[in-house]
């Protein structure tokens, strides 16, 4: 498991050619695994929560044996799996980010597209418009979201959920500035051979921007997936809550048992664990993209 | 072709030559045919981002000069600044408002320089190094409602490895009580949000060490410059517009501080308000109270706070042109 990419020009890395001092060397490492020791212990103490009786959780919760499971059992999984009706809570979330996440990279990269490549009056003001709006946080928003929300008696609903996130002007400009930066020849020549905008969209521009959608699909999941302020306001009951409503409820739900919330933590955890190691690549340069934000 | 290689605008420059001179002719002929294209291309987005980005935007505006409720039969009158007024003497807003600033000025020279310093120590050439990397990024994949969770646990006073590991170092002198002091709940949630948000930056500064051309670190040892000299005279100027970057979006970050404390203290914002914010605020004004003129004020109040950080970065993005 490591970051087998790295964002940017990756190959001018300024790396020291000159071997260094053996003590110097033994310092970083030293430096290096603890830093890592701390990045992980939590992680570490999550599972091994997860695995252990949920009396032991606060037992050995001061020393060592916190991070070791002595009398692992499954229990907690089973307990927390239906206790707090996790597998349904599981699909809303699946539900919620699938529509947003897909939907978003189809509007947003046709949008993006539009503006890079097609021509119209009035580009350029749109475009312009695009960048100021990428500024605007979602908090700012969340309140007169609420009041439509339930005038349009979308409260508790998944379209409440997904709707309003589709469309983002930050995702509009990366793919815009993706487009631009393809070669123009091969669309030239689709139109020589009588091909239309949107097939050449379709089997031209889409094919060659996989990197792009890649970035934008994770950067999309990872805000959809974590959402807790906007799902607190617009959802009340199980049937669409998604998980981080959910893990929120049932940490407060008697009687209160650690082992089966670290359970519950740990089953939220692993599928984004597993996505991440296997898609690192597209993970990091995602984040790296953000920085392009203006 | 990764999206990343492609240039970053600098900051406050204009978006990439969108206003070149248009070759003649890149698409299909008939302009008409173009021009439907186009608009058929454009609706679904724009549509959406005018419904659910621009009318609640200007709405917020709106509302926060009428005494808007939710789902109230009461008539929605008109009532000029008083939202405004009431939130600026209300003492549970400036209480918010503080803890806010508290946390951006302990969270953003903190995560800062740690995540400075993590990409500069795996940027050197260690065998383990990508290793490490994946690791210092892992906290990030997951979710913050997850890292309060159990850094909720870590923290318990009594039963809570992280005083279990204070109490061993200190032979018991450090005991903090965390979540239940009013005093040490804050450090709680910035201990959490580092732990989670610190990867992150780290990867944005990687990617900006990286653009730093191997030969000014040359030239620089050719001139005898220790390791601090190069990292004080080459690292740091030529991190400059990262730098800028990584500090607006953990100011932002900071006022937009809502998952930790409604998740991790026992009550949302406790204890005694002492994690209290303004998104919190923003939260039980609107949706528990169901006042949503006020709750919109403070959403205004905050966007105007965001675009302050956002046109100072601008700024200083700008000098940095000039100085080139």
């Amino acid at each position: 498991m490591t970051l087998s990419t790295t964002p940017g020009r990756g190959s001018t890395r300024p790396a020291p050619k000159r071997p260094r001092p053996a003590h110097n060397l033994l310092l970083h490492y030293l430096i290096c695994g603890l830093v890592a020791l701390v990045m992980l212990l939590p992680l570490a103490f999550m599972f091994a929560g997860a695995l252990k009786p949920n009396a032991d959780v606060l037992a050995d919760g001061g020393s060592w044996r916190a991070l070791i499971p002595l009398h692992p059992t499954l229990e907690n999984f089973t307990s927390a799996w239906e206790r707090s009706n996790f597998g349904r809570l599981l699909l809303n979330s699946l539900v919620v980010c699938g529509a947003t996440v897909g939907l978003g990279l189809v509007v947003n990269s046709m949008f993006g597209y539009a503006l890079a490549r097609l021509r119209w009056t009035g580009r350029n003001m749109v475009l312009a418009a695009v960048v100021a709006l990428i500024i605007i946080p979602f908090e700012a928003l969340a309140i007169p979201l609420l009041l439509m929300m339930t005038q349009l008696g979308w409260l508790d609903t998944y379209q409440a959920q997904i709707v309003p996130f589709i469309a983002n002007p930050f995702f509009i400009y990366l793919f815009y500035s993706f487009f631009l930066a393809l070669p123009r020849e091969l669309e030239e020549a689709a139109r020589v051979d009588g091909a239309g905008p949107w097939r050449t969209f379709r089997s031209i521009i889409v094919p060659l921007s996989k990197p792009a959608y890649a970035s934008v699909a994770i950067l999309s999941f990872l805000m959809t997936w974590g959402q807790l302020l906007w799902p607190v306001m617009a959802t009340r009951s199980e049937d669409v809550r998604p998980l981080p409503v959910g893990m929120s409820v049932f940490q407060t739900l008697p009687p209160l048992q650690w082992g089966d919330i670290m359970a519950f933590a740990a089953m939220m955890t692993v599928p984004t664990l597993v996505v991440f190691l296997i898609f690192q690549r597209a993970f990091v340069q995602g984040v790296a993209a953000q920085a392009v934000k203006e | 072709m990764s999206h990343t290689t492609l240039d970053k605008p600098a900051p406050g420059a204009p978006p990439p030559p969108a206003n070149r001179p248009a070759r003649r002719r890149t698409l299909s002929g008939a302009s008409s045919r173009g021009r439907v294209a186009a608009l058929l291309f454009s609706v679904p987005a724009a549509a959406l981002l005018a419904v659910f980005l621009i009318f609640p935007f200007v709405s917020a505006v709106v509302l926060s000069f009428t005494n808007q409720r939710l789902a109230s039969p009461l008539p929605v009158e008109f009532s000029g600044l008083e939202n405004y007024q009431r939130i600026f003497t209300d003492a549970q807003f400036w209480r918010s408002f503080g803890n806010n600033t508290l946390f951006a000025v302990i969270v953003v020279p903190v995560q800062t320089a740690v995540a400075l310093a993590l990409a500069v120590l795996v940027n050197r050439q260690l065998r383990m190094r990508l290793f490490f990397r994946t690791v210092y990024f892992l906290p990030t994949v997951t979710v913050m409602a997850v890292a309060s969770v159990v850094w909720k646990v870590l923290l318990l006073p009594d039963s809570g490895l992280v005083n279990g590991v204070l109490g061993t170092l200190t032979f018991g002198h450090l005991h903090p009580g965390w979540l239940s002091s009013t005093s040490w709940a804050m450090p709680a949630i910035v201990l959490t949000s580092v732990w989670q948000g610190v990867g992150f930056q780290m990867v944005i500064f990687l990617a900006g060490l990286q653009a730093i051309p191997a030969s000014l670190y040359e030239a620089a040892r050719v001139d005898g410059a220790g390791a601090w000299q190069q990292f004080r005279h080459v690292t740091l100027p030529g991190l400059r517009n990262t730098l800028v970057f990584v500090i607006n979006v953990t100011a932002i970050f900071a006022f937009r501080l809502f998952d930790q404390v409604y998740m991790m203290p026992q009550f949302p914002g406790g204890p005694t308000d002492s994690t209290r914010t303004m998104m919190l605020q923003l939260l039980q004004t609107g949706y528990t109270r169901r006042m949503i003129g006020q709750a919109s004020a403070i959403a205004v109040v905050f966007f105007l706070f965001v675009l302050a950080v956002t046109l100072i970065q601008r700024r200083l993005g700008r000098e940095e042109r000039a100085v080139r």
